[in-house]
């Protein structure tokens, strides 16, 4: 096990070394730079500013200089929000994302797991078409409008919640909803599908006809069996959700990571870009390894090699 | 079966109450700030997070907004958009314009108690001038001011300021410069603390412990994407007549969610307004226009084929129907351009504006109550450049991005340059796409526009000259060039004005761009915010403010 652990961690180290090279030079592929902005600065100006951050050396130079200075945890500093280094900016701004990320997904687990059992337990009664109905509906609602919709009832309307960043425990509500939706509804599917495979097998069957109570033959047998295909799901959407959502950061005026990954495409922040696109391969990677190893603990029959 | 049910349903109910737990909360929170707005605190909008709060570093308006209830030069601007004294309380100028002298306040003091001297300015405008501060706006504030060549390669010592005594700021110029008093009173050049700075590097402006300030206010939170904390500086000279104790500058990028916030008292002013809701706010009091000094127009490349002759230009800039574009297009967020600089620009006299002198002595460009003799005269031009009705004429693009109101204006210019039987195709892009293509005269013709940085008609009117940096269209004439120089290194600022209205006038006949609107801006204040202004250059001033 300690041996495909580091395996695979070396193959992650190797994954971000490729998915740095590759942001580097498709970066700097699209046309315009960080200083370039519809009022021209003097010649003189642009020199200078390029001059402060090396970007008047060559690309390649640049490369190997990064290069060094990440492999010495440093990120440099970003270019259009001045003042903050990339470190800074990933060290403030991700506690936020990952908390709302990690609500979210425990909600969407806890939504998701009992819903799809439900429903497979029923299949075909009324109660599994109203889920199957609203889980469709769950992965078909984009997110800009579900958080719209519950800003305009909940907030401008019913003045309910408040629409602005984190300042209280209600704060996360809506931001935390709008999140989990899609994965909620995308978790009760895959449960349901499982849970309904899993329903079918002998040992099932077998369980049931011991008399072995339904609670416990669904906590004891199917759960544990059933929950393996959402547990693969949980380790991208950990990742995903933790590094946070443009769209709901926009919305909500949340002071998230997400909205700093998007945002510093359009600005040309090189730092930033290249800091926050490492940091979000860095624990995709992470959190698949993870994931791996909880499958091991889940199902005794999987052995890591 | 039902026992499974039943727990699982527990299990949801158990989340939903602790949900509802948390609702409760939020109902007394949002009460609790809105009783806060009602002292001597006040919640407002002018953009997301700024590129930076260092006065040297800025370029943007948002920033700009903040850093003058943070900052104050040696002079500011008051309530009519005329120059006051700042912490300079007087000064001269010499007969031959070069020398000027500023005379500082009494026991000024910086926000942390410590002495404000004139050496402050010195290091100030120096580290402006430094290569490697790399401030944007050094070249155009302070290349008047002698030495500033050898400053800008890196012997900073070499520019022209000095302090001969604590209380005495000097600067010697090497050309005069009529709005040299404008200049002084720009948010760049206002003093920062040399020991701070030097000690900390770019993070001093983002952090409230380093961010030491001279004027209004000073930082007491800088949360990015959130919000900024501004609280009164009780060692500002002027502190008795600065009201709000606290301004909180929201900093929300989404405009959608401004409103809400708006809508639900937590804001008592927002710069962002969804152009959708803007039909709905006719007639509301709360919702105000006012010019800003700027203009929307089209640059034509006039290194390209048919845009090199003026009389295509002209044809295509006299076929837009102004009125149409700002009034139905912009939804009235903008004015009608009828000649190329508009309102808020002043003139020589005080409280003159250049547009008024420009339409008493020379009428107005651009006929937008009779927009069909306009077209008739483009369709005219059109021919007389060997074009009758468009034949012949190549097929061209228009470049643009897509933001505001972009891409309904270059849809109707598409349709209205169709109407003298033109093709031309949209092309979107990406704004740093634009901005790079644009610059490098990779296009036919192209969106642009222009917001002043400094209260003087050249300010925009450079643009257009041979060889500027944001000249991109390469329109190119020697008379214009000649104006331009003359208002330039003239020490009479009347004649500074004539050279620069005759400059317009050539641009305009020549049509080197087209001009389409004015820009304004426009935004919702709660009516019981009181005594606040907004100034042509797009800042809001609300130390002075009132909540009643």
């Amino acid at each position: 096990m300690a041996k495909y652990i580091i395996k695979r961690i070396l193959f992650g180290v190797l994954t971000a070394f490729v998915v740095a090279t590759l942001t580097f030079f498709i970066m700097n592929l699209v046309p315009g730079g960080p200083f370039l902005s519809e009022k021209a600065v003097t010649p003189q100006a642009q020199a200078a500013m390029e001059a402060k951050y090396g970007l008047d050396k060559p690309l390649f130079v640049q490369y190997l200089t990064y290069m060094g200075d990440i492999l010495q945890g440093d990120m440099g500093m970003s270019l259009k929000k001045r003042g903050f280094t990339v470190n800074d900016i990933i060290r403030n701004k991700f506690p936020v994302s990952a908390r709302l990320g990690g609500m979210a997904v425990l909600l969407s687990v806890l939504i998701g797991v009992p819903l799809g059992s439900i429903a497979a337990y029923n299949r075909g009664k009324v109660i599994d078409n109203i889920i199957i109905v609203f889980s469709t509906a769950g992965i078909a609602i984009p997110t800009f409008l579900s958080s719209t919709l519950m800003m305009y009832f909940l907030s401008v309307k019913l003045k309910l919640l408040p629409s602005l960043g984190l300042t209280t425990p209600a704060s996360y509500i809506m931001p935390v909803l709008a999140l989990s939706l899609y994965p909620a509804s995308y978790i009760s599917r895959l449960m349901r599908s499982s849970m309904l495979d899993v329903i079918g097998q002998d040992y099932m069957r077998t369980a049931r006809a011991k008399g072995v109570s339904t609670f416990k033959s669904i906590f004891k047998h199917a759960l544990r069996n059933a929950i393996l295909p959402v547990v693969t799901y949980l380790g991208p959407l950990l990742a995903y959700l933790m590094t946070g959502s443009f769209i709901v950061e926009k919305i909500f005026t949340i002071p998230g990571l997400g909205h700093e990954f998007v945002s510093a495409i359009p600005s040309r922040d090189y730092p930033l870009i290249m800091g926050t696109t490492i940091f979000l391969a860095c624990f995709i990677i992470l959190m698949n390894v993870v994931v791996d190893i909880a499958y091991a603990f889940i199902d005794p029959r999987i052995k890591l090699k | 079966m039902k026992k499974t049910i039943a727990i699982l349903m527990t299990t949801v109910m158990a989340a939903s109450v602790l949900l509802a737990g948390c609702g409760k909360a939020a109902g007394s929170g949002a009460a609790a700030d809105g009783a806060a707005a009602g002292g001597t605190s006040i919640n407002v909008q002018v953009g997301p997070s700024p590129e930076t709060i260092d006065p040297a570093l800025n370029s943007a308006v948002d920033g700009a907004n903040m850093i003058i209830h943070a900052f104050e030069g040696l002079l500011k601007f008051d309530k009519n958009n005329d120059v006051v004294p700042g912490v300079a309380e007087s000064y001269e100028v010499s007969d031959d314009g070069l020398t000027w002298t500023f005379h500082l306040r009494d026991g000024l003091k910086w926000s942390d108690g410590s002495d404000l001297t004139a050496e402050d300015f010195v290091y100030s405008w120096k580290r402006v001038a430094d290569p490697n501060t790399a401030a944007p706006y050094g070249y155009d504030l302070l290349n008047m001011i002698e030495g500033y060549d050898e400053a800008e390669a890196g012997d900073v010592d070499k520019l022209g300021v000095s302090a001969p005594d604590a209380k005495t700021f000097v600067v010697k110029l090497t050309s005069p410069c009529v709005y040299f008093d404008k200049i002084c009173a720009f948010a760049v050049l206002v003093p920062v603390q040399k020991a701070t700075v030097e000690a900390n590097g770019e993070g001093w402006s983002t952090n409230p412990a380093t961010y030491i300030t001279d004027g209004p206010y000073y930082m007491t939170e800088y949360t990015d994407g959130s919000q900024i904390v501004f609280q009164k500086n009780p060692n500002y000279w002027d502190a008795a007549n600065i009201t709000f104790d606290t301004i909180v500058w929201n900093l929300i990028e989404d405009a959608n969610a401004a409103y809400s916030a708006y809508q639900n008292g937590d804001l008592s002013m927002i710069k962002d307004v969804p152009t959708e809701e803007i039909p709905s706010l006719a007639g509301n009091g709360e919702f105000n226009i006012e010019p800003i000094m700027g203009t929307y127009y089209v640059t034509f490349n006039c290194e390209r084929e048919p845009f090199n002759d003026p009389k295509v230009r002209e044809a295509l800039s006299l076929a837009i129907d102004r009125d149409y574009v700002a009034g139905t297009i912009m939804q009235g967020t903008y004015s009608p351009a009828t000649n190329f600089v508009g309102p808020g620009v002043s003139d020589e006299a005080e409280g003159s504006s250049f547009e008024e002198v420009t339409k008493q002595k020379y009428g107005d460009h651009f006929d937008t109550s009779n927009y069909e003799k306009d077209l008739e005269k483009a369709k005219q031009l059109l021919a007389d450049a060997g074009y009758p009705d468009g034949q012949g004429f190549p097929e061209f693009s228009y470049l643009t991005n897509d933001a505001g109101y972009h891409k309904a204006v270059a849809e109707y210019l598409q349709s209205a340059w169709g109407e003298l039987g033109l093709t031309m195709t949209v092309n979107i892009q990406e704004w740093k796409t634009v901005t790079a293509d644009r610059r490098e005269g990779n296009f036919d013709v192209a969106r642009n526009g222009w917001v002043y940085d400094w209260d003087d008609p050249s300010n925009m009117i450079n643009l257009l000259e041979t060889g500027n940096g944001n000249n991109d269209g390469k329109y190119s004439n020697p008379d214009f060039d000649k104006a331009v120089d003359d208002a330039r290194s003239t020490t009479d600022i009347k004649e500074h004005y004539e050279k620069l209205h005759e400059a317009e006038q050539i641009v305009l006949n020549d049509a080197a761009m087209a001009p389409v609107a004015y820009y304004n801006d426009f935004w919702l204040q709660k009516s019981n915010l009181k005594n606040t202004w907004h100034s042509p250059y797009g800042y809001w001033y609300f130390m002075y403010g009132s909540l009643e």
